[in-house]
């Protein structure tokens, strides 16, 4: 079903000239987005939109927030007690910080992998199929389509074809990655979080990371933290750069990349700070 | 004057003093450890093997007396001490033995034990004939055997047929002794409970001023059908104890006089002298066994301990059932779900504490809130037609073993709060982030986890609970049960019963006993069954804690 969504107004995007947005339909919509731990601001007037079917990449220093705007988007923040938000967030026109919105089914729409692999200590196959019978399916057919479909999406139904019922945790730490990817796919969200999901994995590892960002695109919205500049201008279509809890500049990762409007955007990408 | 850079630090900077002390510490321990269950080994499983029976002719007081017994204790003692308690000793030595003699025989005697030294000690042999009867009351006999009797003839026997004859006898007695105990243990106290019943239930429609003349006639139709029954085991019970008295035994004892046993009251006869090491060793593991499974004996001195062991087992896995679920649903409440605050933290802090209440103050609790409080009402309310006599108002196996899980349930707490502190943070991110609720997350995934930990809380209060006797005095443990809280009678588990307890059993066999001397081996026995029922109970939890553990091994990689 293709609903009549709403194309991309471009007045909410700072980089505007430069971006053929308008072509792109919303997934994400932060409108005047603010967040408190406690009475510090982490961030502070955040608008954008995050469009479907792309990668979308946020990029800033340390300590700048680009997590935390991450981990609104499925809502991580709730596990602390301290935080407060202000504004407005929302998935395909639906503010998600509602009263009315069940966070667990949120959560199935948002899925997320983490800086550090996380997979659980159970067999390779109960891994995948954790977030499966979390639904209810129980069905051993089922389940076995799901888990192999999952792990081709991730690329490595080839590798561990033969041992589904090893522990997870003797996989390298590449291959727990892209295990925790194939976990988030098994449920089919519609958006998948990606937090510095390479930072901790050797080059090679990376190499078949952002390979599998650029796969899964076609059929998820991708959201992912880097701090890898480098990373970000090889697998995103648009790049939001963050500093200090602010959202400096956004827009096309070509553009953003090659022509910063912003002074510190431009400082950031070539290093002079970061 | 050169000095050197590089001087040698002391010798007490390099630390070797202090792993010495530390090894020395932990070899002094494990000596300690090893000593204590060496002991109570020794000295316990040692009181099962057939001993060497002595014939001794003593000089007791200027006169020649015969002595038959086993030597229980040899001690040296001064010479002066000997003479001072007014015996007569002639010996150039200044220590002198002196044996205790354990002379049995207690109906002729009046006497266990006796005292010998060793100078007057004028003859020792080891007859091989002597012969030694484990009996159902007083104590063992030791003597010669002269005659059988068949309803008071005697049988004109020679020697080694005697002994056969001895044997078949004694086996015939022994069946009959096991249907006389099946008919009054399992279908009289069938009979009884169920006499007990209709008793309960008449006075339960009396009390309902009931005047259904239909029920109270059916009740008394049902009476004197179970007393029809009773009749006719009795008849049977009559006969089957006129057979058991048919055949007796005279036999000669050490004061030369001859006297008549009846095989009645005979459990075991054996001639240790004559035996080979192959019988010997026979005769232990049958004495152990029966040490084990039979019930006990003549104020507890005798016989075995079942009904202790089966008592002890049974109320801590009542206990394991209990705390197992109350210590895991608090830990999780305190550590997921409860707000961290100084509330929450001054509960911690409390049930940090109750692991160190003394645990007779537990006892006094189960007294005064489960047994009067709540059993009382339980009997008001269900088993009115019982009272006055209490049903669950006076102490029980339901109610020690909610004691021990309130005595324990703090030690669960804590272990199991460690091991959900210990989840990483990860995980649970990890399945909330597949669309997992809290309550989805900690089911599926932490409390698995978490399992070792809990099991680890189990077994530590497992080890505490199984030791514990103070508190159960109070609340349900008896020197003698008269059954055991599970029989063939519906509803199968009493939990109402009162119950034995190894522990106490231990106290009681040692200290309250009339003999305290001859049950003293018993007591080390009890002690080392205690200690080997807690050692099973354990491996069993820490078995299946390996297992789980073995399930989330590589946990500490994450």
């Amino acid at each position: 079903m293709i609903m009549a969504a709403p194309k991309i107004s471009q007045d909410i995007l700072l980089n505007r000239e430069s971006m053929n947005i308008e072509n792109e339909f919303p997934c994400f919509e932060c409108k005047d987005f603010g967040l408190y731990y406690g009475s510090a601001q982490a961030l502070n007037n955040i608008n954008l939109v995050i469009p479907e079917k792309r990668v979308t990449a946020f990029i800033g220093p340390s300590g700048c927030g680009k997590s935390t705007l991450l981990r609104c988007m499925n809502r991580m923040n709730d596990l602390i007690d301290s935080v407060r938000l202000e504004g407005k967030m929302s998935l395909h026109g639906e503010d998600i910080n509602a009263k009315s919105i069940n966070v667990a089914e949120l959560r199935r729409k948002v899925g997320m992998v983490f800086q550090k692999p996380n997979p659980f200590p159970k067999t390779i196959y109960e891994n995948v199929a954790y977030g499966l019978r979390l639904q209810g399916v129980n069905k051993k057919r089922v389940l076995d389509e799901r888990v192999e479909w999952a792990l081709k999406g991730a690329a490595m139904w080839d590798e561990v074809k033969d041992r589904l019922q090893d522990n997870a945790l003797g996989l390298s730490g590449g291959q727990q990655q892209r295990l925790v990817i194939a976990r988030a796919v098994a449920i089919q969200p519609e958006v998948i979080l990606l937090d510095e999901p390479a930072s901790a994995l050797d080059p090679i590892s990376t190499l078949k990371i952002e390979e599998l960002i650029i796969e899964l695109k076609q059929n998820f919205t991708v959201v992912i933290v880097t701090h890898n500049m480098q990373q970000a201008a090889r697998v995103s279509d648009y790049t939001a750069f963050l500093y200090i809890g602010e959202l400096i500049e956004y827009g096309a990762t070509d553009q953003l990349f090659t022509n910063p409007k912003q002074k510190q955007t431009e400082d950031y990408i070539t290093g002079r700070y970061g | 004057m050169p000095t050197n850079k590089y001087h040698k630090d002391p010798f007490y900077k390099s630390g070797t003093p202090w792993i010495w002390l530390n090894a020395g510490a932990v070899t002094i321990s494990v000596i300690m450890v090893v000593g204590l269950l060496a002991l109570i080994a020794v000295r316990g499983l040692g009181h099962f093997w057939p001993k060497t029976v002595y014939e001794i002719e003593y000089l007791d007081n200027k006169v020649t007396i015969q002595i038959i017994g086993e030597r229980v204790e040899t001690e040296e003692v001064l010479k002066q001490r000997i003479l001072e308690s007014g015996i007569a000793v002639e010996s150039d030595d200044e220590l002198i033995e002196r044996s205790l003699i354990k002379v049995g025989n207690r109906d002729f005697l009046g006497v266990d034990f006796m005292l010998t030294v060793e100078p007057n000690e004028l003859q020792v042999d080891k007859p091989k004939d002597v012969l030694v009867l484990e009996r159902t009351q007083w104590g063992n006999f030791y003597g010669y055997l002269q005659q059988i009797k068949n309803n008071g003839e005697v049988l004109n026997l020679d020697e080694p047929t005697k002994w056969q004859e001895l044997a078949s006898r004694l086996e015939r007695v022994d069946d009959l002794r096991d249907r006389i105990e099946h008919i009054e243990k399992v279908e009289i106290g069938r009979i009884n409970y169920q006499l007990e019943k209709l008793r309960l239930k008449k006075r339960g429609l009396e009390l309902d001023e009931s005047t259904d003349e239909e029920k109270f006639q059916a009740i008394e139709d049902k009476r004197a059908e179970f007393n029809a029954d009773y009749e006719v085991l009795k008849s049977e019970l009559d006969a089957l104890y006129r057979e058991m008295s048919r055949d007796s035994v005279t036999a000669k004892i050490m004061n030369g006089k001859e006297v008549e046993i009846m095989l009645a009251n005979i459990v075991k006869a054996y001639r240790p002298n004559a035996m080979s090491l192959g019988e010997k060793i026979i005769f232990y593991i049958k004495t152990f066994w029966g040490f084990i499974t039979d019930d006990p004996r003549e104020a507890n001195t005798e016989g075995g301990i079942f009904p202790a062991i089966f008592g002890t087992v049974l109320t801590v896995m009542l206990m394991s059932v209990v705390v197992m679920p109350f210590g895991v649903i608090a830990a999780i409440y305190l550590r997921e779900y409860a707000k961290q605050g100084f509330l929450t933290r001054l509960v911690r802090i409390s049930v940090n504490n109750l692991a160190g209440v003394p645990s007779i103050v537990y006892g006094v609790f189960g007294l005064g809130f489960f047994v009067y409080v709540v059993g009382g009402t339980i009997d008001e309310l269900f088993y009115s037609a019982a009272l006055p006599a209490p049903t669950f108002g006076s102490g029980g196996l339901l109610w020690a073993s909610l004691t021990l899980a309130l005595l324990t349930v703090p030690v669960v707490i804590v272990a199991t709060e460690e091991g959900l502190s210990r989840i990483p943070r990860s995980i649970r991110e990890g399945s909330l982030a597949l669309g997992a609720t809290k309550a989805e997350t900690l089911w599926r995934m932490i409390l698995p986890m978490t399992s070792p930990a809990i099991m680890t809380g189990l077994i530590l209060s497992i080890a505490r609970a199984a030791g514990e006797v103070a508190p159960l005095m109070l609340v349900g443990v008896v020197k003698l049960a008269p059954s055991l809280p599970l029989d063939g009678n519906a509803p199968f588990v009493h939990l109402d019963r009162k119950f034995m307890h190894l522990g106490f059993h231990i106290y009681d066999v040692g200290f309250q006993s009339p003999n305290v001397e001859a049950a003293r081996p018993l007591v080390y026995a009890t002690a080392l069954i205690l200690v080997l029922v807690i050692i099973i109970l354990n491996l069993a939890a820490i078995y299946t804690r390996n297992h789980l553990r073995e399930k989330y091994k590589d946990l500490e990689q994450n």
